[in-house]
């Protein structure tokens, strides 16, 4: 042993403690450092234990020092061994091994133990809490064996508990004293938004029970609450709280309150004695989460290095729920009060909420829900109690118009370069910025692999985004964060590359391979996924009837009775005599409740019978109308110059060459279109998704109409001269939609969302990429088939589908 | 609301008539019954009835592990209990099913 150099001792060998190691080791090398941990592990990442427990990491992964990370840096390090005395006079620590180890400087970071009621019964087996490794395996062992959970406390960590159980198969109630859950992090319109989320997830709450007794024989089987309810339950996480790790300075005669007392450079009362982390109680705080310990190592590193620093001020705290799919997010204070001005907003549809608090115009608090992606700009308006203004008013609050992009990486742009981004891997702002420059990285899933940041709790994501777009600058494409459905946190665009880059075949596979949280997904995802599949793989994939919303899969509309209605095609609208007739004596054979004629110039059978449809599909015998379906319904035309003195283009025939042409194909929405051979447009073009105008000299493009739940009045995209132009524009153009619409997006949306100046250059300027489009739609073309037909020649199908069977013979 | 254990099994039709993840209706008596097999090829069957109150059938739900979205109000069902999940609520009649010897066979 180097006797020259001077002896640093650590004791605790968790987060706290060797995230400040790591800061001292970039400082100086003057140190001979032993550190001391009671877990048999070395440091690993105690707040991604949720993960383990949901299954999608593992120990491995969360480790965030290996043991040769120890070796190479010549510490000492003895595991398995718990510090029960210090020596403070002396200056030397006693194990319970019976070592002892003199110091020069002396650091306690002992974290913090779960709280344990002392609910009578709680001695019984099967009750554990959440705070380590040993927990997390008593809980993975539990859900083999058994199957009634119950967790006891509604915060943070009770809540992360009861997800991971129930992704264990367990049945899991979260018992809570209060009516909010995360009351501590969260006000009562978030905390609710929440509870119904984790519901729809399969977690069972009681809310407002306090637990009096828990029965059983040598284990735990039942909770009984105080007023006298009582639930099941076979194993018990308790997570009501954590408590400072204080033993030790208790017993060595340090000072201690709550936790163990530090002043501001984490100094005890004790000489070159200092104390970093949950066990440690500065101006009457004592933290539970990750940011703080990491701000105080930053402060005790330095000073402990003898550069100097600015003593440690507290910490705004900040709390993201490590669920996936479920984002929640709070800073500062966020229960309003009279002297706060409150901005708040509530979307009952997409599931969000935002509240944000001002205390004189300054920005003190705020409440994310569902989408959590300004938690970055919170936090630092939040911690710099930033003056509000309209600027950060509009990119908040998202009114702001499209700039929004801009203020926030002038954020980013503001931030000092050695502040931390990553609180997990104590990531600078700076490493970051270097790593995108010195190595030219373009994602955030370089920079995890570069230097650590987002990769352990995630929650940093949001500001690596904003560091990525400010330093790279339009370079930079940010990727769309809400998932598709509740299944998964992957927006269409992911999904969609990962298929193409992984080959993936069926939506099974999807779902397998990308680790949806509900493995077979649910009614949003599935048919969303088997399009894609279809689009991806034309005339391969085998589309999947299970995968299809009943009128897809039955190729009829269901009416509220369970009967169905039928729409033969009829061409731009267009029918004959003998047509007609054949409709007239197939509605009365089956006896149709009633002949309508639709908006889009055709005629529905409604009230045919389930086992009826490939009878009426038989007799009719003309294609589907495809009225049911995500695909091109109808193409509704004018008169135009056959007949009509006006008309300057014959609409009703190319209404019935576009129809025919692009019939059977299927779409992320459904998908209609309009001709007209005049200006006057009759057949109403301007509520069209592709809504096409002719003049005397060749035709007008409209894009994005729609007369639905949100009209929206179709815009111009182009003129062109002849027929065929006007087919391939309108080729490309469903093809671009068919490939870069997301599954149920109309056109309406879908022409927000990229832009008409986009399509236009991808479908109109750019020749040779409509060329490509267009090729791609033939392609897919050749594969349509009259579904039908297709259940007509098909008679497994047909009597799976739309028979009613008798039993075989019945049994004795 | 299961039914009576004690009735003798109805054969209903034998394995390879159930295509995986597509319900088929059953007429038993007077009642229409919805007979699901999931992907791990176990059988569940519920009265062909949507609890919703303006009714309709199920047979055509989305399965998706032990639960359907029904085809009319995209309401979740456990196949399991026959309850519909939160954030609605109701339940559906459900029918203990067996497969004896290849045969699926349903007890009412």
């Amino acid at each position: 042993m180097n006797t020259a150099k001077e002896q640093l001792v650590v004791i605790g060998n968790g987060m706290a403690g060797i995230n400040t190691l790591e800061q001292i080791l970039k400082l100086t090398d003057r140190f001979e450092i032993t550190v001391f941990g009671s877990e048999p592990y070395p440091n690993y990442n105690r707040i991604m234990l949720s993960y383990v427990l949901e299954g999608s990491k593992s120990l491995e992964d969360i480790v965030l020092n290996d043991w040769s990370w120890y070796k190479e840096n010549g510490i000492t390090l003895h595991t398995g061994t718990t510090v029960t005395h210090i020596d403070t006079a002396g200056k030397t620590v006693l194990t319970d091994t019976g070592l002892t180890r003199s110091y020069d400087k002396l650091l306690i970071a002992t974290g913090s133990n779960s709280l344990m009621l002392p609910i009578p019964g709680s001695e019984r087996e099967g009750v554990v809490g959440f705070r380590d490794i040993a927990d997390c395996d008593q809980m993975l062992d539990a859900a083999k064996q058994y199957k009634k959970a119950a967790v006891i406390g509604g915060g943070l960590l009770g809540l992360e508990a009861a997800k991971g159980l129930v992704g264990l198969g367990m049945d899991v109630t979260v018992v809570h004293l209060m009516d909010d859950l995360m009351e501590r992090q969260l006000d009562s319109q978030a905390s609710a938004m929440l509870k119904t989320e984790l519901e729809r997830r399969g977690i069972k709450f009681a809310m407002g029970k306090s637990t009096a007794e828990m029965q059983g024989d040598h284990r735990v089987r039942k909770l009984v609450f105080t007023d006298g309810e009582e639930i099941e339950a076979e194993f018990v996480v308790m997570a009501v709280g954590i408590r400072p790790n204080k033993q030790i300075g208790e017993v060595s005669g340090i000072e201690t309150n709550r936790g163990i007392l530090v002043d501001d450079f984490m100094r005890t009362s004790a000489p070159d004695v200092y104390s970093v982390g949950e066990c440690a109680e500065h101006r009457g705080m004592c933290y539970g989460l990750v940011a703080p310990l990491f701000e105080q190592g930053s402060v005790l590193a330095k000073h402990i290095c003898g550069i100097e620093t600015e003593g440690y001020n507290g910490s705004i705290t900040s709390t993201k729920l490590k669920i996936s799919g479920v984002d929640v997010f709070s800073a500062g204070e966020f229960i309003e009060g009279p002297r706060h001005t409150v901005i708040a907003a509530k979307d009952e549809w997409k599931r969000t909420y935002k509240k944000i608090l001002l205390d004189q115009g300054k920005i003190v608090g705020a409440v994310l829900f569902g989408d959590v992606t300004e938690s970055a700009s919170l936090q630092k308006y939040v911690r710099e109690a930033a003056e509000m203004t309209d600027e950060i008013y509009g990119d908040l609050m998202g009114t702001g118009g499209h700039c929004g992009g801009k203020s926030k990486t002038a954020a980013v742009e503001k931030m000092a370069d050695d502040e931390i981004v990553c609180g997990c891997k104590g990531v600078t702002k700076k490493t970051i910025v270097d790593a995108i420059t010195e190595k030219g990285l373009t994602t955030v899933d370089e920079i995890k692999a570069c230097t650590g940041a987002t990769g352990s709790c995630g929650g940093c994501k949001p500001v690596v985004e904003q560091i990525l777009s400010f330093v790279l600058g339009d370079g930079f494409q940010k990727t769309v964060k809400t998932g598709i459905c509740g299944c998964t946190p992957m927006s269409r665009q992911e999904i969609v590359a990962s298929i193409k880059e992984k080959g993936l075949r069926t939506t099974k596979e999807v779902m397998h391979v990308l680790d949806w949280h509900n493995p077979e997904g649910c009614s949003k995802c599935r048919p969303a996924v088997n399009y894609y599949l279809g689009v991806i793989y034309p005339g391969v994939h085998k589309d999947e009837k299970e995968s299809r919303f009943v009128n897809e899969r039955m190729n009829a509309n269901i009416q509220k009775d369970g009967t169905y209605t039928v729409v033969p095609r009829m061409y731009g609208g267009v029918t004959t005599p003998e047509d007609l007739k054949k409709i007239a004596d197939v509605s009365v054979k089956y006896n149709v409740k009633a002949v309508k004629v639709t908006g889009g110039q055709r005629l529905d059978l409604i009230g045919v019978q389930k086992e009826d449809l490939p009878k009426v599909w038989e007799e009719l015998d003309m294609p589907s109308g495809y009225a049911y379906a995500k695909s091109l319904r109808t193409v509704k035309t004018c008169v135009g110059s056959q007949y009509c003195r006006f008309g300057t283009q014959d609409s009703m025939a190319v209404g019935a060459m576009l129809e025919r042409k692009f019939e059977r194909l299927d779409f992320p929405a459904k998908f209609k279109i309009a001709v007209n051979g005049c200006p006057r447009n009759c057949a109403e073009s301007c509520t069209k998704d592709i809504g096409i105008v002719g003049n005397d000299g060749g035709w007008e493009i409209f894009v994005g109409g729609n007369g639905g739940i949100k009209a929206r009045l179709a815009d111009s995209l182009c003129k062109v001269k002849t027929d065929e132009e006007l087919t391939d524009t309108v080729a490309a153009v469903m093809q671009y939609y068919r490939e870069t619409g997301n599954y149920l997006e109309r056109t309406s949306e879908w022409v927000e969302r990229i832009g008409l100046e986009d399509i236009y250059a991808k479908t109109v300027a750019d020749a040779e990429n409509r060329r490509k489009l267009v090729d791609s739609i033939e392609h897919a073309l050749t594969f349509v088939e009259d579904p039908w037909k297709q259940v007509l020649n098909d008679k497994k199908l047909r009597s799976e589908l739309f028979e009613t069977a008798k039993p075989a013979v019945p049994q004795a | 609301m299961t039914q009576s254990f004690n009735a003798a099994p109805i054969a209903l039709d034998s394995i390879d008539g159930f295509p995986s993840r597509i319900g088929r209706v059953f007429l038993l008596d007077e009642t229409e019954i919805a007979v699901f097999r999931t992907s791990d090829d176990e059988f569940y069957a519920v009265e062909n009835r949507n609890p919703h109150p303006k009714g309709g059938p199920l047979a055509e739900s989305i399965v998706s592990g032990h639960y359907i979205y029904d085809p009319l109000y995209d309401w979740k069902i456990d196949l399991k209990t026959g309850l519909v999940q939160e954030p609605d609520s109701g339940q559906v009649n459900t029918f203990r099913v067996e497969v004896q010897s290849d045969q699926v066979a349903v007890f009412k």
